[in-house]
């Protein structure tokens, strides 16, 4: 295999031995690295939590934001050069919690950006509180009880506001995962993919061996484009549905809704023309 | 026997959605093409119907943009309006009212007009807006003609009766308004203009918006807030026309963030908002400090705390653009006297923000966003839109360490380097460290820049006599009532400063002030700007005349209080 361009040399990295982000952090360098996705033109945001470090980590544009608020900054990035390709990478407490109205008027929009994230089912970097994903009876330093709340249903969610891309994988299988993040980024409109990873140090719960034993592969007949049965599979809780669970192509990007042409906003130009036309209105 | 010379002041009261702001921009635009110098200023609740509003035109022989308690026309398009408006019912003012608003009370320049009457006689009850504009026309004695013009532009589309009847209406107001005045021995004199310059009639939220186009804004995404709406609405509607991103957020946090994105990608980025909508974006603005992306932020102030008075007038969001976000950065504060400066302080918000990577505030409010006033297009600055945005090349560095601070801004996508932005403290490549060698270089880094930014701070403007021993101070939306009142005044030893930059203070400013004796005035409770005057300059502050209920300062008050400035 040739060298990887979004590798990045001798840098030190911040999390735990063992944990599932390295796993994803080469499998989305890969996936990347086989779409030819040009280096120049690949933006990733992310927000504040330990799988949002992944930037730092890609030899690619970045913008570390702020906690919950990847999305916001990607479709600023997105509709001032839509020539880019943006990513948007971050935790579940991120993305579910924090970002959650973000999520949600994201999807009614759909600009073309991918979205990933980094499910471990808790919060890491503050040290093991509850997420949005929490299992119920999963003890914490603060669920001192165990979680008492229903997990968030991500892919329930994004098909009930008809999501044009979502999907599932488990980090456990890379292969599976980078095929996935393939399709979602090759995808024309706004990709959510959630993916399964463990958080060795506080989601003693959660394992590797959790997520093989708690998922299934969509079989190959499965119709993507059929949403009443998405959403069936999404509302599963027996076993967690892995692969493209739902799929529509061809939805308005809100790039071309808003009338966004391919010329980067940093060549913006004030019509002279355009200038005298508005003065002479209040005339 | 009423005269009036060169300066009138004819009030509209109505409810909301009774049209009191579709009359007063009819008739200040049919008198500004007589050549007459109009200002028009609004106050009105939070309602959509109902409620109580009205709608101060003034018409002047010299060019004045403040309101002035005193009302010499009321035109009260409902009992409510005269209920509201009552305490400003002098002995002097002439109520023009149907009988059964009046409500029994004693109002001695009560002239009995039927508004409705004529309205309804010319075909439709809702014409009542147009006989109001034809009554003003007819009682100062300026020609309707301009005024049925007027109305066969607005109404065109709506077909040739439409047009007949409102030029009917209007015929009738004004007929009623030119018997009148003869009956009642009204007389208005107020010269136009001899030779009226090429004028534009607009509002501040309109100066904001015809600024930040000029400037090459080309993305805004905001959450609609009043007063701060108005921009985004402005600039939503002249989108297609200059290729500006206009996105309503889902909420203020999402709106400065998409913000900073675009900036980050290059785009010239704006928000506008009010003070709870800004509370909202706070660590927002921290993010732009630590990343050190460009960001101009419209923040047109109302009354709080909280939700306040929602439709009204203060100046009391100073200390929070001030402080606002967490850590410690660089940052701009600008405050337009006029509509001209609000047209070249926006050019000059994005420049700063671009060149300095800094973010750069516009405090505006209700009352200035509202009012209406003439521009003289010899005073429209246009500035050449400058980018400071460099081409990357192999080895780029996002936070190369330079001498002043500045390191040259790559945008993704130009050029082959790499741009890395990071709210974490990070090193010169934009990964994160927490290297305190580098802590302390990155912190010196983002506050250097204020070195020359002061040096580059806008010096106030003085009005009023020169060497005056007395100096009042105002910021923002009181340059226009304070030179009234100067000017009203008349003293030698009285003169005002108008700042138009309140962040960070050119050091000049203090030696200007040293012997003086300085009396602040600004619309809120406690003397903001006073405070910081005293702090970053140590000036002196001896009194401050302060106004906080929700209204913008009267030309009267201001006089009656430095009426008490002691004559040495």
């Amino acid at each position: 295999m040739t060298e990887n361009p979004f590798d990045t040399q001798g840098k030190k990295m911040g999390w735990c031995p063992g944990c599932g982000n390295y796993r994803l952090l080469d499998v989305l360098k890969d996936a990347l690295h086989e779409l030819d996705i040009e280096q120049r033109s690949l933006v990733i945001v992310s927000g504040i939590g330990q799988g949002a470090k992944t930037p730092q980590y890609v030899n690619a544009h970045m913008f570390n934001g702020l906690h919950g608020r990847a999305l916001p900054v990607a479709m600023g990035v997105k509709l001032s050069n839509r020539n880019l390709v943006v990513i948007a990478e971050s935790g579940d407490g991120c993305m579910y919690g924090e970002g959650g109205n973000h999520l949600l008027h994201a999807i009614r929009r759909n600009y073309d950006i991918t979205v990933i994230v980094h499910d471990n089912m808790v919060y890491g970097l503050t040290k093991g509180q509850a997420s949005p994903t929490s299992q119920l009876g999963m003890k914490t330093s603060l669920q001192v009880n165990g979680v008492m709340l229903e997990p968030f249903n991500p892919i329930a969610v994004l098909v009930a506001l008809d999501a044009p891309f979502v999907a599932r994988a488990s980090v456990g299988d890379s292969e599976q995962t980078k095929e996935i993040i393939k399709q979602a980024v090759s995808f024309k409109g706004l990709a959510v993919v959630d993916i399964f990873q463990p958080c060795v140090i506080f989601n003693k719960m959660n394992t590797y061996q959790w997520f093989k034993e708690n998922t299934y592969y969509l079989p190959d007949d499965y119709d993507s484009n059929d949403r009443t049965q998405a959403f069936e599979k999404a509302i599963e809780t027996e076993k967690l549905p892995l692969g493209v669970i739902y799929r529509r192509d061809g939805r308005e990007l809100y790039e071309d809704l808003l009338g966004i042409t391919h010329i980067p906003l940093y060549e913006h130009e004030v019509s002279g023309e355009a200038f005298e036309k508005m003065l002479a209105e209040y005339r | 026997m009423y005269h009036f010379e060169n300066d009138i002041s004819i009030v509209f009261g109505g409810a909301a959605g009774q049209g009191v702001q579709t009359i007063a921009n009819a008739l200040v635009k049919v008198l500004k093409r007589n050549g007459y110098y109009v200002f028009a200023c609004t106050e009105f609740m939070s309602r959509i119907r109902g409620g109580s509003n009205s709608t101060e035109v003034r018409i002047t022989g010299k060019k004045r943009r403040a309101y002035v308690h005193r009302m010499d026309f009321l035109v009260a398009l409902n009992a409510d309006a005269i209920a509201h408006l009552e305490e400003r019912i002098e002995e002097s003012t002439l109520v023009f009212a149907e009988r059964d608003h009046v409500d029994g009370k004693d109002i001695a320049g009560f002239i009995d007009t039927p508004i409705a009457g004529f309205a309804k006689e010319a075909g439709n009850p809702i014409f009542s807006n147009t006989v109001a504009v034809g009554l003003a026309l007819g009682l100062l004695g300026v020609s309707l003609d301009a005024f049925s013009a007027y109305l066969s532009e607005q109404f065109a589309a709506k077909g040739e009766q439409i047009v007949s009847q409102n030029i009917a209406a209007a015929r009738l107001g004004y007929d009623f308004g030119l018997k009148t005045a003869t009956k009642n021995q009204i007389e208005v004199t107020i010269m136009p203009a001899e030779a009226p310059p090429e004028e534009l009639l607009i509002d501040g939220t309109t100066a904001v918006g015809i600024g930040a186009v000029a400037a090459g804004s080309s993305f805004i995404s905001s959450y609609p807030m009043s007063p701060g709406t108005g921009l985004l609405t402005f600039l939503a509607h002249n989108a297609d026309d200059f290729n500006i991103v206009v996105d309503q957020a889902e909420d203020e946090i999402a709106a400065i963030n998409a913000a900073l994105g675009a900036s980050y990608a290059g785009a010239r980025a704006l928000v506008t908002t009010s003070g709870g909508g800004f509370a909202l974006m706070e660590e927002g603005v921290s993010l732009a400090g630590v990343t050190e992306v460009p960001l101009v932020v419209h923040l047109g102030q109302r009354p709080g705390p909280a939700t306040g008075l929602p439709t009204r007038t203060e100046q009391a969001d100073l200390n929070l653009t001030l402080y606002a976000g967490h850590g410690e950065f660089s940052r701009v504060i600008l405050a337009p006297g006029t509509f001209a400066q609000a047209i070249e302080l926006m050019q000059r918000a994005f420049q700063l923000a671009d060149r300095y990577q800094t973010t750069v505030f516009v405090l505006t409010d209700q009352f200035f966003l509202d009012s209406v006033a003439s521009v003289q297009e010899s005073d429209i600055v246009r500035q050449p839109v400058k980018r400071h945005i460099v081409k990357t090349g192999a080895g780029y560095k996002r936070y190369h360490l330079t001498g002043d601070g500045l390191s040259p801004r790559g945008v993704p996508g130009y050029g082959d380097g790499i741009v890395k932005v990071d709210s974490h403290e990070h090193d010169e490549n934009g990964h994160l460290t927490e290297n305190f060698e580098l802590r302390r270089k990155m912190v010196d880094k983002r506050l250097k820049r204020l070195d020359v930014l002061t040096k580059e701070s806008i010096m106030p403007e003085r009005f009023g006599p020169r060497g005056a021993e007395n100096v009042v101070i105002c910021w923002g939306s009181n340059q226009g009532v304070l030179e009234e009142a100067i000017d009203t005044l008349r003293r030698e030893d009285i003169a005002g400063l108008h700042f138009s930059q309140l962040f960070p203070l050119n050091p000049a400013v203090g030696e200007l002030l040293d012997t003086k004796n300085v009396i602040v005035m600004e619309n809120n409770a406690t003397g903001q700007f006073a405070d910081l005057l005293n702090r970053e300059l140590g000036v002196h502050v001896s009194r401050r005349i302060l106004k906080a209920i929700g209204e913008p300062f009267s030309v009267e008050e201001v006089v009656e209080a430095l009426e008490k400035v002691r004559h040495d």
